[in-house]
């Protein structure tokens, strides 16, 4: 145990969050004088790339930011680019894109959920070793086939699971056949009761006693749980279209690091993600999806940075159904796309990514090519409010051992979900306590 | 029958890495050129090609139940010049692919070691591995793993045949 005032611990290799990057914490005289989150962010060498490119490529090129959440680069790319022409796409189109949405909330939450958060409340080192022990068998297979039924609708809808090559600007390239909705659904409902059981589960766990004030921002579409679309609303009353994100929205240069640090114009910072979504929509959760979280003791809204794992497994309740409505309702849409010829214009776009609001800004010219982009992703809005947590985090624990603050450290930043792999290279942890 | 049709008989290749990520991008490009011989070249007849980003969910079910899964990726290695080929073959019952560090969040070799455990690794599992020297953004390979690619095409072909 260190009761040193000043002292410095480095981590490396921050492990279970998808990608790399880099914290540092520094102590003096038995304060916490500086936390910093360093990213390097791929978002903008993506925003270079596409300048010059047709108006039809940002879903492909953009899916390949992240091999967890290509889905919300798609969409937030055409829904953009839609804008920008004026073109709008049906409701069965419309519903199509959020039922490849859901799979892809099924698909990542149940990841992180299984493989790279629960080993934390549970005492394992990773996933690994949780499926070494007799009942960790059990935990582990049930996320992977849980997380498969996700996988199976981004097979379907988007053509493959990684990186899907269905979705293009306007719609489809291909509808699925109700035939093979059916086949999809059969696993769908096997996998209801796979998410109603990991919120049980999840419910057990023990959650540190650890509040934050943050001001919470999703989007919200009145009626329903927002994913594919909505308005941006805050806890603070804010509320604003996504074309406006960017007059709401700032972004500064912090010099720790090679991303941009967002806050809110007039207030600071803020965060997107599970939670702020559950805070400012969870009345609209189906009804399976609302009880479950009612047992499970989430009360109106979530606070507790480390309950996150558990508005997760109320999420995927709520994709899996939301599935389930949809493709009950499943017509083949004719025409699966529309044609979007391109226009001179600006064009915004938010959707709701597993890990919080991701807004695309694309200018295009008369013919077609792409004169400037602007993608601002979830992790990176939300990193100084991770920094914040860190910051009361640490002052309060720093009684812990350099070994135990670490690893108590890593479980508060995978709280988060970041998306590393999104925002930046190498995630390696430091606290120096001088 | 062909290999594909029994799920017993399958053979996958799985080309692990992100185009995006320079040197990272060394298995989906033996990938790609797999690709384009397989419509001729008998080897390659009935044999899965398949991208992964590394992620253990997927890559387990890209390969559970397969006869021979070939898994190649582009590893960080400073004790070994970029372009080093490494051929580390698996066993189903004895264990990991020491020393098969991914650049990946989820090491292959942890996504080995899980797939062990669940019971769920091809009968045979040989991972090639390639030594990158850049693995900063850009869709271009660095010039020694680049030579590299055409050798670990010609190695895949050996391996399935």
């Amino acid at each position: 145990m260190s009761h040193k005032t000043d002292r410095t611990l480095v981590v490396r290799a921050l492990a279970r969050v998808e990608g790399e990057g880099a914290m540092h914490v520094r102590v003096r005289g038995g304060a916490v004088e500086d936390v910093r989150l360093e990213i390097y962010e791929p978002p903008r060498f993506f925003e270079a790339f596409l300048r010059g490119r047709r108006h039809t490529e940002p879903p492909d090129i953009t899916a390949r930011i992240c091999g967890i959440c290509p889905v919300a680069y798609q969409m937030s790319a055409c829904l953009a680019i839609e804008a920008a022409c004026g073109i709008e796409v049906s409701a069965p189109v419309a519903d199509l894109r959020r039922l490849l949405y859901c799979g892809e909330w099924i698909e990542s939450h149940a990841l992180h959920i299984y493989l790279l958060h629960a080993p934390d409340f549970l005492g394992y080192a990773s996933a690994l070793d949780l499926a070494r022990e007799g009942r960790g068998r059990g935990l582990v297979e049930r996320g992977l086939a849980l997380k498969k039924a996700g996988n199976a609708i981004m097979e379907l809808v988007g053509g493959r699971a990684i990186h899907p090559v269905n979705v293009r600007v306007g719609g489809f390239y291909r509808a699925p056949a109700r035939t093979e909705m059916a086949a999809l659904a059969e696993k769908l409902r096997v996998a209801l009761d796979l998410a109603l059981d990991t919120v049980v589960w999840a419910a057990g766990f023990e959650f540190p006693d650890f509040h934050h004030d943050h001001e919470m921002l999703a989007l919200v579409t009145p009626g329903q749980y927002a994913i594919d679309r909505g308005t941006v609303a805050s806890t603070g009353g804010l509320t604003f279209a996504p074309a406006e994100f960017e007059d709401y929205v700032i972004e500064e240069q912090v010099p720790h690091s090679t991303a941009l640090h967002a806050r809110l114009a007039g207030r600071g910072r803020y965060l997107t993600g599970p939670t702020a979504r559950y805070t400012l929509s969870g009345q609209w959760l189906s009804p399976v999806a609302r009880q479950a979280a009612d047992a499970a003791g989430l009360g109106a809204e979530c606070r507790n940075p480390f309950r996150s794992i558990l508005v997760r497994a109320v999420e995927v309740v709520y994709a899996v159904e939301e599935a389930l409505r949809l493709i009950e309702r499943y017509e083949p849409p004719a025409p699966c796309h529309l044609e979007v010829p391109p226009r001179a214009a600006v064009g915004h776009a938010a959707t709701e990514a597993p890990r919080g609001v991701l807004f695309h800004r694309y200018a295009i010219d008369a013919a077609g090519l792409i004169t400037s982009a602007r993608i601002v992703p979830p992790t990176s809005q939300n990193q100084a409010s991770i920094e914040d947590d860190l910051r009361r985090f640490v002052a309060d624990r720093l009684d812990l051992d350099d070994q135990q603050l670490t690893r108590q450290c890593e479980q508060a930043i995978r709280n988060y979900d970041p998306c590393i792999s999104c925002s930046t290279h190498f995630l390696d942890l430091t606290v120096d306590r001088g | 029958m062909t290999r594909q049709d029994n799920p017993g008989q399958r053979t996958v290749v799985v080309g692990v890495g992100n185009e995006f990520r320079r040197d990272d991008g060394a298995g989906p490009e033996v990938i790609a050129r797999l690709r384009a011989l397989q419509p001729g070249d008998a080897s390659l007849s009935g044999v899965t090609l398949a991208l992964s980003d590394g992620e253990p969910g997927r890559m387990i079910d890209l390969w559970e139940g397969a006869r021979l899964a070939v898994v190649i990726d582009a590893v960080q290695d400073t004790t070994m010049p970029p372009g080093h080929r490494y051929q580390l073959a698996v066993d189903a019952v004895s264990g990991v692919a020491d020393g098969a560090a991914s650049s990946h969040s989820v090491g292959l070799g942890d996504t080995v070691e899980l797939a062990r455990v669940l019971g769920r690794l091809p009968a045979r599992l040989t991972v090639l591995a390639v030594v990158g020297r850049d693995f900063g953004f850009g869709t271009d390979l660095t010039p020694e793993v680049a030579a590299a690619v055409g050798e670990l095409v010609g190695q895949v072909r050996e391996i399935v045949r």
